[in-house]
């Protein structure tokens, strides 16, 4: 069980950083007030939140062909579609692309699939540098350090921490907190790169299948200069992206505004349907539409766990998450952290590697209730504990039954036998109650913060007899 | 929850499942549940039986033996009886987890059907029985958690409220972030107790601040979780179930 000691390492970490709980607490508050203030009327918005459900619902169980028609559609367009399986396909895509343009400068946009790929440890790997050109992926960047959020990558640091990395790595630039006079000298480092970078990558938000158009929502501008300002643009996405019609980006794109940061819509959305066409003057001359699977076709199999595909990523679930609230982003150690980051990165990398993920919930429903799409989150990480406990073998989640021990399935069988069993049952509370005096105070890590409960003289199925109460 | 509620009319009994966590720690709240329904002029069946609603193994994944005792409790409630239960937790459960857990097997239509028929005590107070309470005790200021379960899952936060509300000489004080999780989350406590430790330690500051004499929860889950917190504090808080409170202070002869 060496991923359970990691991941508590990790934990207790972010719980004894008390810069950490504050961050994340003050952030998720504005989060969450910003999204409440921007859904007024909760029946309009729970009518929307159907209509997102279904739309997604409806893209997923027609997955193959709207892939194959978005193909065909991008094709006819002039973007190139590229498969890719695995993440190492993917990188290798992406790599060969880079290496038939000569290029050895990637500018990125913000794509969580990019981060699941460790696309920029990859390209690096071959000499090619990559700059991320979203303010808290750069910032992330230069501290070498994962995103913590999906929507607000650095909100686990603080303006000053911020100030004295800049510091650090531009000791040319005078030092500054003020948040302006950063994001200028931000700006100014990356407009550099923009000009010298022949490839530029971002993700994708929706794709249209019918159109074979690529969405993409943002705030800075930088996913823009991505797609335009290089002569060569690759998209990197999960092959769940896919949308049936173009009718359904306007409900999914307010839900996914309003649910992330409380916008009725962001600064920026993108469409992008082709590269720069003959006469035109302005906009990419290639585009290169890299689709990943890297087991959500797998996700896709099962009737239930396929709902996990329905994710726009708003990251509402981990804004509203009080465990993702008090251990921050980084203590999950997957690409994706919160809610749905527990039920969507265990089915790829398998449960034996981040089976301790769909544990660290107390199941309160907070996720599910704002979910733009109805993803049934607390089902799904039920689910998923099923799958890492069970003792066949007829699931198909990757690393099903890694955790499952021998003392706890004892303790269940035991538990089951007793409660299975009325007569039994009634005589071990008896005996229970009569000795409760001689119980243990201290419970394991359940009375380092409490007090044991107190175990009551007499059973209520004693006092409902006594007091008379039928039986039938 | 997007599902539209009906509830009958005033029926002639009852069944009352009264939990596991309440037979061994809260039993007189247990018994006072019953007291409630019973004064209002409908007959209690307690059918002895009954163990546990099986959600402990069911949410730890342990499907299998979750369903060998659930099953157990279907053979208890074989009338057509409504059954009401003192948790939002233990009613989700069968509620809306039974109809999973037998989902395809031989006995999906008896639990379809007991299903249907669950309560939540306090829902069934205030929408069946229509009771009306007259408080008979001092005045008190009480701190209200309602469980993540009587709130999302059961959607009956109002009615523990609309009950409370009832009581002419209880104040209820307003704590913040009423609608967070305690942290108890079952099992989780015992997995991730330190995360749990922050919660329950937050949640009960939360109360605490409040200036509350008194915790009320309709949940013995998380009222074991807080309450054990504060009494490790040693902060001068009573607790109680909703269901003893409300007794206690509506019971004419004595206090």
């Amino acid at each position: 069980m060496q991923q359970s000691a990691e991941f508590h390492t990790r934990v207790e970490h972010a719980l004894a950083n008390g810069q950490i709980k504050a961050s994340f607490r003050s952030a998720m508050d504005g989060l969450m007030a910003k999204r409440k203030a921007a859904f007024p009327d909760t029946e309009a918005l729970e009518i929307l939140r159907l209509h997102g459900a279904q739309i997604r619902a409806n893209s997923l169980s027609k997955l193959p062909e709207l892939l194959e028609q978005l193909e065909m559609n991008c094709h006819k367009n002039g973007i190139q579609v590229h498969w890719a399986e695995s993440i190492e396909d993917a990188n290798n895509i992406v790599l060969t692309i880079m290496q038939n343009h000569q290029a050895d400068l990637l500018i990125k946009g913000k794509s969580m699939v990019s981060e699941e790929m460790e696309l920029n440890q990859f390209l690096e790997q071959h000499g090619i540098e990559c700059i991320e050109s979203d303010l808290g992926e750069y910032i992330l960047q230069l501290a070498g350090e994962p995103p913590s959020h999906i929507v607000a990558p650095a909100i686990h640091k603080s303006r000053q921490q911020i100030a004295h990395l800049f510091n650090e790595k531009f000791p040319d630039i005078p030092y500054s907190d003020d948040v302006d006079r950063l994001t200028r000298n931000a700006r100014e480092i990356l407009r550099k790169k923009f000009y010298a970078a022949r490839v530029g990558l971002s993700g994708v938000n929706f794709a249209v299948a019918e159109t074979g158009t690529l969405c993409l929502v943002e705030n800075e501008g930088n996913g823009r200069m991505c797609t335009t300002v290089p002569p060569v643009h690759i998209a990197v996405t999960g092959i769940e992206k896919v949308v049936e019609k173009l009718e359904h980006i306007p409900p999914l794109l307010k839900l996914l505004c309003r649910s992330a940061t409380g916008q009725t819509i962001t600064t920026y959305f993108n469409m992008i349907t082709s590269p720069r066409k003959l006469g035109e003057k302005d906009g990419p001359e290639e585009i290169h539409l890299v689709l990943l699977d890297n087991g959500r076709s797998r996700i896709y199999e099962d009737d239930e766990l396929i709902t996990t595909l329905r994710c726009i990523r708003c990251g509402a679930c981990m804004n509203h998450c009080p465990v993702y609230a008090r251990i921050g982003g980084h203590a999950y150690g997957s690409t994706i952290p919160g809610p749905i980051g527990s039920i969507l990165e265990p089915q790829k990398a398998g449960l034996d590697k981040l089976g301790d993920l769909p544990t660290a919930s107390t199941l309160c429903g907070a996720c599910a209730e704002v979910c733009p799409v109805h993803i049934p989150i607390p089902k799904l990480l039920n689910r998923l504990r099923y799958e890492r406990t069970r003792n066949d073998h007829a699931g198909a989640t990757l690393g099903q039954s890694s955790g499952r021990t021998v003392m706890e399935a004892g303790t269940w069988k035991g538990w089951s036998w007793v409660h299975s069993q009325p007569r039994l049952y009634r005589l071990a509370m008896y005996i229970i109650t009569r000795l409760r005096k001689l119980l243990p105070q201290r419970i394991g890590p359940w009375t380092q913060v409490r007090k044991a409960p107190h175990i009551a003289p007499k059973t209520l199925h004693e006092l409902a007899l006594k007091e008379g109460f039928n039986d039938k | 929850m997007t599902e539209e509620k009906r509830y009958p009319e005033k029926p002639e009994k009852v069944y009352y499942f009264g939990t596991c966590l309440m037979d061994l720690l809260y039993p007189e709240a247990g018994l006072a549940g019953m007291q409630l329904i019973q004064r209002e002029g409908v007959e209690v069946v307690f059918p002895q039986d009954q163990t546990c609603c099986g959600q402990p193994a069911w949410n730890s994944g342990y499907r299998v033996e979750a369903i060998r005792v659930a099953r157990r409790q279907l053979d208890c409630f074989n009338e057509d009886y409504p059954i009401v239960v003192p948790s939002g937790s233990c009613a989700g459960m069968m509620r809306h987890q039974y109809p999973e857990m037998f989902k395809g097997n031989t006995d999906e239509l008896r639990a379809n059907t007991l299903a249907g028929r669950i309560f939540e005590l306090t829902e069934f107070l205030v929408h069946v029985l229509k009771i009306t309470l007259e408080d008979l005790g001092s005045p008190v200021k009480v701190a209200l958690h309602t469980s993540c379960a009587a709130r999302r899952e059961m959607g009956v936060a109002t009615e523990h409220e609309a009950l409370l509300k009832q009581l002419s000489n209880v104040e209820i004080l307003e704590q913040s972030r009423k609608e967070e999780c305690c942290g108890f989350g079952g099992t989780f406590a015992v997995k991730h107790p330190a995360i749990s430790a922050e919660m329950v330690s937050e949640k009960a500051n939360a109360i605490t601040a409040t200036g509350a004499d008194t915790l009320i929860s309709g949940d013995c889950g998380c009222l074991m979780n807080i309450a054990g917190h504060l009494e490790y504090q040693e902060k001068q808080i009573d607790s109680h179930h909703i269901a003893s409170f409300i007794w206690e202070r509506t019971h004419a002869t004595e206090r």
